[in-house]
């Protein structure tokens, strides 16, 4: 393992409105991965992410990104530094136009010039969106607020990208083109973590994966070997053994 | 004819006043939910330290021009404002941010009486006169009568109003107010101090306040500890009645109420006469001859009363104001 960690959880453990819905895991994403975390409903996954993000408090345990301890720290400050978020359900601010959305995932920058790039170099990632640049973002279909949700996201120009279900709630050609999408952003070497219900796509497109049931990681390793093995293959992937 | 236009341009001076009050309200309501009940407590804080500053100056350096005196009262008065409402917001309203709506709401309702007993003690319980350094000459717009005065409340009021709708839509700040009003959780990902934006949403309603304070002691004539009082809830009457949360309900509430109000006092008196039933009775046929046909049951000092009754309608039948859409969904 040759890339420094840019992102390692230790012992986390986060509750959850009263639930100890995160109890005590250890999570490492790598610079330069594609890491996912899938498990069924209600097994912690957002949890673990609102947790990174500062948005429920950790209970116990450590979060390191970039070499410093940000456990606890607010969701604003962890932008700054590079570590965005696209939130469950997307999380557009409707009543605002795709523009005002996108300059909105810029705000933690100063450099106008660049930033004015970076929205043309977003339209040309999602030409869908440049169509409808003025229109309010709540006039989107699921689909394109997925989109714009992402490159609201890239905007801050991220090292680290959390994800969290991106394919909820979508038509499955709409979910082809996020994972695609996905792809794109990671190759342009974004780090990103990846929490996915459907556990099939998200192996398929990651390096590597973690399994969490109620609250603990249960398996990781490499997605391959995880898509081949006949525990996920079974409890996620619907298929008899 | 001539009443109702006087009525009009009376209202929209007071409607101009009461929408830059109103603002302070739905701005902050529009991002944090609370309704700000010493919002009108800062309004007459703003008149009292104006009104202070320029007697002060009159008195020592009579020498300086009005305008002077004027801008000079008004920029410490905005100063002064503005602290009151940034300290407010930090020291009892954040730390019951997450909690039950009903503990801010009572705090903003102390905050407000706090305010009040301060301006008791510091200014005593007199009403004071705010010395006329304008001298009013009206002008005669189609047989109605507006005085400099008057103008200038309603200009400066539309400018200011002008100006904070190019911040809202148009800023960074601005369009990240909107956002953080829509989401704070999301916004506070997008790496929005949201702790700032509710800061800037106090801050900005507090200079507004100022100046509507000045505004409104210079058109009475007078300043009391108590004047935020009234001013304010109709100000938030103002704000209910456009949709509270919507900037430009606010404005269309401020200057509708205070042409509702106006055209209610310039007409109850007419509205009320009961000398059309003269016939009824022998003593108030004898009072009507007396007064010249007018016996009124209601004179322009029920004026006050319009605003509330607006508030009631709404309330009942379009809670969600004149342009709002969502109140119910801010739990």
């Amino acid at each position: 393992m040759a890339a420094p960690a840019l992102l390692e959880l230790t012992r986390l453990e986060v509750a959850y409105g009263g639930i100890h819905a995160v109890k005590g895991i250890d999570l490492i994403v790598r610079q330069g991965e594609l890491v996912c975390l899938i498990g069924a409903n209600g097994a912690g996954k957002t949890t673990t992410l609102k947790g990174i993000t500062g948005l429920q408090p950790v209970k116990a345990g450590k979060i390191v990104y970039d070499g410093a301890d940000v456990t606890g720290k607010p969701a604003f400050q962890l932008v700054r530094k590079g570590l965005s978020m696209v939130p469950e359900g997307r999380g557009v601010f409707g009543a605002l136009t795709i523009e005002e959305n996108l300059a909105m995932g810029a705000y933690s920058r100063r450099d106008r010039v660049a930033i004015k790039q970076d929205i043309e170099r977003v339209f040309g990632l999602f030409p869908r969106l440049k169509e409808r640049r003025k229109q309010t973002a709540g006039t989107l279909s699921g689909g394109e607020q997925q989109m714009l949700a992402m490159a609201r996201a890239i905007m801050s120009r991220p090292k680290l990208l959390l994800l969290d279900e991106p394919s909820m709630g979508l038509a499955p050609l709409m979910v082809q083109k996020v994972f695609e999408t996905i792809l794109t952003i990671a190759a342009e070497g974004v780090t990103i973590l990846l929490i996915e219900q459907n556990a099939k796509l998200a192996l398929e497109v990651s390096h590597r994966g973690y399994v969490m049931e109620s609250g603990t990681i249960t398996l990781s390793g490499d997605a391959r070997q995880l898509l081949s093995d006949p525990k996920v293959r079974e409890a996620y992937l619907g298929e008899a053994v | 004819m001539e009443t109702f236009l006087q009525q009009i341009i009376n209202g929209l001076t007071l409607g101009s006043v009461y929408a830059l009050v109103a603002l302070g309200y739905t701005m902050v309501y529009g991002i944090i939910g609370l309704i700000n009940f010493a919002h009108g407590e800062v309004v007459m804080i703003g008149a009292m330290v104006a009104l202070s500053v320029i007697t002060g100056l009159l008195g020592s350096h009579a020498s300086l021009p009005a305008v002077v005196i004027i801008l000079a009262g008004l920029f410490v008065a905005i100063l002064v404002c503005v602290a009151i409402a940034y300290s407010m917001e930090k020291i009892a309203y954040r730390p019951l941010r997450s909690a039950p709506r009903l503990a801010p709401l009572i705090t903003a309702i102390g905050m407000s009486i706090v305010l009040q007993n301060v301006a008791l003690m510091v200014w005593g319980r007199n009403y004071r006169t705010f010395p006329t350094l304008i001298t009013p000459t009206p002008h005669i717009i189609f047989g109605a009568a507006m005085t400099d005065l008057q103008m200038l409340i309603v200009v400066l009021a539309a400018l200011l109003m002008g100006g904070l709708v190019l911040i809202v839509q148009r800023t960074r700040l601005g369009i990240a107010m909107r956002a953080t009003a829509q989401n704070p959780q999301v916004a506070g990902l997008m790496g929005i101090d949201i702790n700032v934006i509710i800061s800037a949403a106090f801050v900005i309603g507090a200079a507004l306040a100022a100046v509507a304070g000045l505004m409104v002691m210079a058109y009475y004539g007078i300043a009391h500890y108590y004047m935020g009082f009234l001013l304010g809830l109709k100000a938030f009457t103002a704000a209910v009645l456009g949709g509270i949360g919507n900037l430009a309900g606010a404005m269309l509430g401020g200057l509708l109420l205070g042409i509702i109000e106006a055209l209610g006092a310039g007409y109850i008196g007419d509205v009320s006469n009961v000398c059309g039933l003269s016939s009824l009775s022998d003593a108030l046929q004898q009072k009507c001859a007396d007064n010249d046909g007018q016996v009124s049951l209601f004179g322009s000092n029920y004026q006050d009363v319009f605003a509330f009754f607006v508030l009631i309608l709404v309330l009942i039948f379009r809670p969600s104001g004149l342009l709002g859409e969502r109140v119910a969904d801010r739990a």
